[in-house]
């Protein structure tokens, strides 16, 4: 499989994991690894900065996974952009998943201020990856802005109904110059492979792993759907067609 | 506007009859509605004829709590602060005629809280008083806020209404969350609460529109159960909150389910609510709204809260004192109803692992929201 480049890193895994909603931090460790992800979000506000023994990140110590911190709980850009620097300070890494939901019910996106953050995270260096509405329009503005992806929404976080976006996402595929990473909505493997398959460059998945009844097994199930998609992204699917192909009532008095 | 002009536009009677005329096919139309449901659906989630759908709201409660809120359980613990109280609520252990020793805990005596507080783990605390301006008003919880807010990520309260500039200014200061209950919606209120400040309906009424208009991040709602008829309450109380999402959509909504529990020279409960009530109820709600936090203290027994957390309640509390310096002191004539979960925070975390939950003590974090 093709590697994903963002910013100046590469990855061999295309399945970003979220780290919430887990029955206990080892069950989380676990899935991690089954995942082979090397990208795994983490919210600033589930960790103590101050202890060098948490025991969330503790089970995150594993070869190969990079941590994403998130801004999940901030409400403003200027709340997001604290946030940002506390958490470069506490992980050591300028990575930063951007999200900004003043709204706690459907935790959709705020693009106001989102945008606003964006412009003065990437003036103070950080490779962010911003969470948003499926907005074509959107992203080509952060894109503009020098985010180093962007991060639109299948469906509402945690509701697991798969892309309910799917129009404009293919949009946004279409149209972005920077890696798009179908983030949110995904409730099983079949709907990472759709992801994959229409050309989104990797998903987020957390909600749907967390809660399986075995989130290790479901995690692998993951990892498998997203590789496959993948691969049948880059073979180039034989086009559908609803007609027997057969006929051709248009050109076929050509041939007369 | 306020909540008041919503709340005078119904009927108690009315609703009630409106919930108890609901029968089996509201109910089972509720259970397989798609999408938000209604204060229609709410009725009939409360109503009498879905009591022998228990099974079918708890198993339905259980997946919509998973999907929004994950395999976890947030833990949280009280701080009472001060038992002092101008009030004569007849159900509670402060009410002002109980000739109780009164206190307020000074900064001294609330450091000595924390530390045991902190040594259990705790992150997020409740800090609670009775309704005293005088002994603790604005400033008091101004000082109170500055003292604690080194220690802890995440701050409630649930002391006497206050005014909306009183509550931007605590927010400024760290204050994440405000517990307010209205009791009961019905119109024997003032029977419960005949003298003070707690005697005015609809200033406790409105006070979650000032909270939503001050930014106050998270508002806790309820009812205390055992005064009226608890299904038209809690319906009132949804539409309450309701209410309250359309107008501060910023701001997140939570609900508690007191039920009235022994103290000393208090009323008995005038209506009983059975252990089923309060499953159905929970369920109820988390079927209405699935975004709503729902939280139970350890006014409830052992046993029910082992099974609670596993179809709808989100955030519990464990090992608490009820009392003013209840932590660091032995004090127990002082407080304000029985603890009826008796366990410590070790053996209640220990409880929810072993059922596969995670015990979440940081969700929050202090930088947030100032």
């Amino acid at each position: 499989m093709d590697k994903l480049l963002i910013g100046d890193r590469s990855f061999n895994s295309r399945l970003f994991v979220g780290t919430g909603k887990f029955s206990s931090n080892e069950v989380m460790g676990k899935a991690v690894a089954a995942s082979d992800s090397e990208l795994v979000t983490v919210a600033l506000k589930r960790f103590d900065i101050n202890d060098k023994e948490d025991d969330m990140l503790k089970h995150l110590r594993i070869p190969g996974v990079n941590l994403l911190p998130n801004t999940s709980g901030v409400r403003t850009a200027k709340e997001a952009v604290f946030a940002a620097e506390l958490a470069r300070e506490a992980l050591e890494t300028n990575w930063l998943k951007l999200e900004i939901h003043p709204d706690p019910r459907y935790l959709l996106p705020d693009h106001r201020e989102t945008l606003r953050a964006s412009e003065e995270l990437v003036k103070k260096g950080f490779i962010v990856l911003p969470y948003i509405n499926a907005d074509p329009v959107f992203c080509k503005q952060l894109e503009e802005t020098g985010v180093a992806a962007v991060m639109p929404l299948g469906a509402p976080i945690g509701s697991n109904s798969g892309l309910k976006t799917r129009t404009m996402l293919e949009i946004i595929i279409e149209e972005s110059n920077v890696p798009v990473v179908v983030d949110a909505g995904i409730g099983a493997p079949s709907q990472a492979a759709e992801a994959m398959e229409m050309g989104a460059h990797a998903v987020l998945v957390n909600t749907a792993i967390a809660i399986a009844e075995d989130p290790v097994e479901m995690a692998l199930a993951f990892k498998m759907a997203v590789e496959a998609g993948r691969i049948a992204r880059n073979a180039t699917l034989g086009r559908t067609s609803d007609e027997a192909a057969a006929s051709s009532p248009f050109t076929s008095f050509l041939d007369d | 506007m306020s909540f008041t002009e919503i709340y005078n536009q119904y009927d108690w009677e009315e609703i009630k009859t409106q919930i108890y005329n609901k029968e089996a096919h509201h109910v089972e139309a509720a259970l397989h509605k798609e999408g938000a449901h209604s204060l229609d659906d709410l009725m009939a989630l409360l109503s009498p004829a879905a009591a022998s759908y228990l099974e079918d709201m708890a198993k339905l409660s259980h997946v919509l709590t998973q999907k929004r809120f994950g395999k976890t359980l947030q833990m949280y613990i009280p701080l009472y602060l001060s038992n002092k109280c101008s009030n004569n609520c007849v159900y509670c252990g402060f009410r002002n005629e109980n000739r109780i020793k009164r206190i307020t805990l000074t900064e001294e005596q609330i450091l000595k809280e924390i530390k045991v507080i902190k040594s259990h783990g705790f992150d997020h605390v409740l800090l609670v008083t009775g309704e005293s301006d005088k002994s603790a008003g604005t400033e008091y919880f101004e000082r109170v806020l500055k003292l604690i807010r080194p220690w802890f990520s995440h701050i409630s309260m649930e002391v006497q209404p206050l005014g909306q500039d009183d509550y931007s200014r605590l927010t400024r200061l760290g204050l994440n969350t405000v517990l307010i209950y209205q009791e009961t919606y019905g119109k024997n209120y003032p029977d419960f609460h005949p003298r003070g400040m707690k005697s005015d309906f609809f200033y406790r009424l409105e006070t979650p529109d000032r909270l939503g208009a001050a930014g106050v991040h998270k508002i806790g709602l309820g009812c205390l159960l055992g005064l009226d008829d608890w299904r038209t309450d809690s319906w009132f109380t949804g539409l309450h909150v309701n209410y309250l999402e359309r107008n501060y959509w910023r701001t997140r909504y939570s609900i508690s389910f007191p039920r009235l529990r022994p103290a000393k020279g208090i009323i008995e409960p005038r209506v009983i609510v059975s252990d089923r009530d309060l499953v159905q109820l929970i369920c109820a709600y988390r079927i209405f709204d699935e975004n709503l936090e729902l939280s139970l203290s350890t006014r409830e027994a052992q046993n029910f809260r082992n099974n609670a957390i596993k179809f709808g309640i989100t955030s519990i509390s464990a090992g608490s004192k009820t009392e003013p310096g209840g932590y660091s002191a032995e004090t127990r004539e002082l407080e304000q109803f029985e603890i009826n979960d008796n366990r410590t925070p070790e053996e209640v975390a220990d409880m929810i692992s072993r059922q596969g939950y995670e015990p979440v003590w940081k969700d929050w974090d202090i930088h947030y929201g100032v």
